[in-house]
């Protein structure tokens, strides 16, 4: 037991060593594989105040481009009939309607922090458990799709921006409804791989990929991009389409978390159904 | 001696501002992510107590890991190289050993020695941290021509830093 204790104290250097780097590692893989919410991360409070600030300061240099963007949205936005029904509850907007019942809600949110040149890229959003936001919803914007909620504070959220490995959101073509999972290669912030586009699908430059009808998070048809190129590999019978995507994850500033109304219901179900066939 | 470890705190927290409000925001391309907090750690003193120089960069890569979303990704890397750095001390030490009170910088070993001392701690840094970030080894190359190129850019940043504190001493 002695002869322990001094080899402990005098290799304590290596041993303390040891025991920083195996919590490092814990707390990794920790967070990779439950995806929850940890203490270390920018929903925290402290990071979050100062980053938050930074960002209200760096937001006076996008005003002039953001007003103009919105002021396009604002009209667009007017033109659309069913918006004078709309009630205001607690900045999340709702439709009145009595022959059809409200599937999705949107609620607006600020980026507050940012990044689009590493592998796995992230957003923390100034909206949290306090109006509402849970995990998993999608996060879109007015020129497309943006990410999915991933960690909920109080008052901050972060998002899986769709510039992550992990990220994989279920696409359509437009033009044909033929669907395949899109995923980040990790390339550049501007393009996006779609997958599993069967060879007899005619593809052209410039056709429009939109989210599909089988995503939980986004409703049908919000843009993702447009095709830009497509290969085939000899040994598949299947496209890999680079996708141009809509959204410039360099400029985003205001994005709309979305909430579908049904999602607990559809999963429970099918959860049920599962379970059943066991 | 006092005035070291106010001086040390006091790096610690401007370096930790200046790389996440200002060398976060630079963005260069894809490949270059430099990381010029990790100067706190080779500027720590020689005759800094080896649990100290571990708990420090512990903390240090902890507070870097809430502002980048990387949990634990950057204390990982940044223990390891607190654990390699008296190693690597050893062995580019002078005939002599190191003088009493001086620090381990360009002014007071010259930029020879300070290049092969930070470029294998930089490289090791950072080595760690983009294999950790990507986890697995599909992407082998790509990662490792990040590695490089960042390295290369945050001892340029760090050499240049070096002389601006240099500057700073002289007028003291």
């Amino acid at each position: 037991m002695r002869n322990l204790v001094e080899f402990i104290t005098k290799n304590y250097f290596f041993f303390l060593f040891l025991i920083l780097e195996t919590f490092c590692i814990s707390i990794l893989i920790q967070n990779n594989k439950f995806q929850r919410a940890s203490f270390v991360n920018s929903s925290s409070q402290i990071s979050a105040s100062v980053l938050s600030t930074s960002e209200n300061i760096q937001q006076y240099f996008y005003l002039k481009s953001e007003n103009e963007r919105l002021a396009k949205e604002n009209a667009e936005l007017l033109s659309h009939d069913l918006l004078s029904f709309s009630v205001l509850v607690n900045g999340e907007y709702r439709v009145n309607d009595t022959i059809k019942r409200q599937k999705y809600t949107f609620t607006h949110a600020k980026v507050v922090n940012n990044s689009t040149n590493r592998r796995n890229n992230y957003l923390t959003l100034n909206k949290g458990s306090n109006q509402g936001v849970t995990n998993k919803m999608g996060v879109t914007s007015s020129s497309g799709v943006v990410g999915i909620v991933e960690n909920v504070s109080e008052n901050f959220c972060t998002v899986k921006s769709l510039l992550h490995s992990n990220t994989i959101i279920n696409s359509k073509l437009k033009k044909d409804g033929t669907f395949g999972p899109l995923n980040w290669d990790g390339e550049s912030f501007e393009y996006a791989t779609l997958n599993d586009i069967p060879t007899h699908v005619r593809l052209f430059k410039g056709d429009t990929v939109v989210t599909s009808q089988y995503t939980l998070m986004f409703p049908e048809n919000i843009l993702i991009g447009t095709v830009d190129s497509y290969y085939r590999e000899s040994t598949k019978p299947f496209y890999t389409v680079k996708i141009k995507l809509s959204t410039d994850f360099k400029k985003l500033s205001h994005v709309y978390i979305v909430d579908n109304k049904f999602r607990t219901e559809q999963e429970e179900l099918e959860k049920k159904t599962e379970e059943g066939n066991k | 001696m006092t005035n070291t470890i106010i001086r040390n705190i006091i790096r610690f927290f401007v370096l930790i501002l200046v790389q996440v409000l200002i060398v976060k925001n630079i963005e260069l391309g894809r490949f270059i992510n430099p990381f010029v907090y990790v100067l706190f750690i080779l500027m720590l003193p020689f005759e800094t107590p080896k649990w100290l120089l571990l708990i420090s960069s512990f903390i240090l890569g902890l507070v870097i890991d809430m502002f980048y979303d990387t949990s634990g990704m950057h204390a990982a890397a940044c223990v390891l190289m607190a654990y390699i750095r008296p190693g690597v001390l050893k062995l580019f030490s002078p005939r002599d050993g190191y003088e009493f009170g001086t620090q381990p910088s360009i002014q007071y070993l010259g930029i020879p020695w300070f290049l092969s001392y930070a470029g294998i701690l930089v490289l090791t840094h950072h080595l760690v941290l983009f294999y950790i970030e990507i986890f697995r080894f599909s992407e082998f190359f790509s990662t490792f021509f990040r590695v490089i190129i960042s390295s290369l850019f945050t001892i340029f940043l760090v050499v240049i830093s070096q002389y601006l504190f240099q500057r700073k001493k002289d007028q003291e």
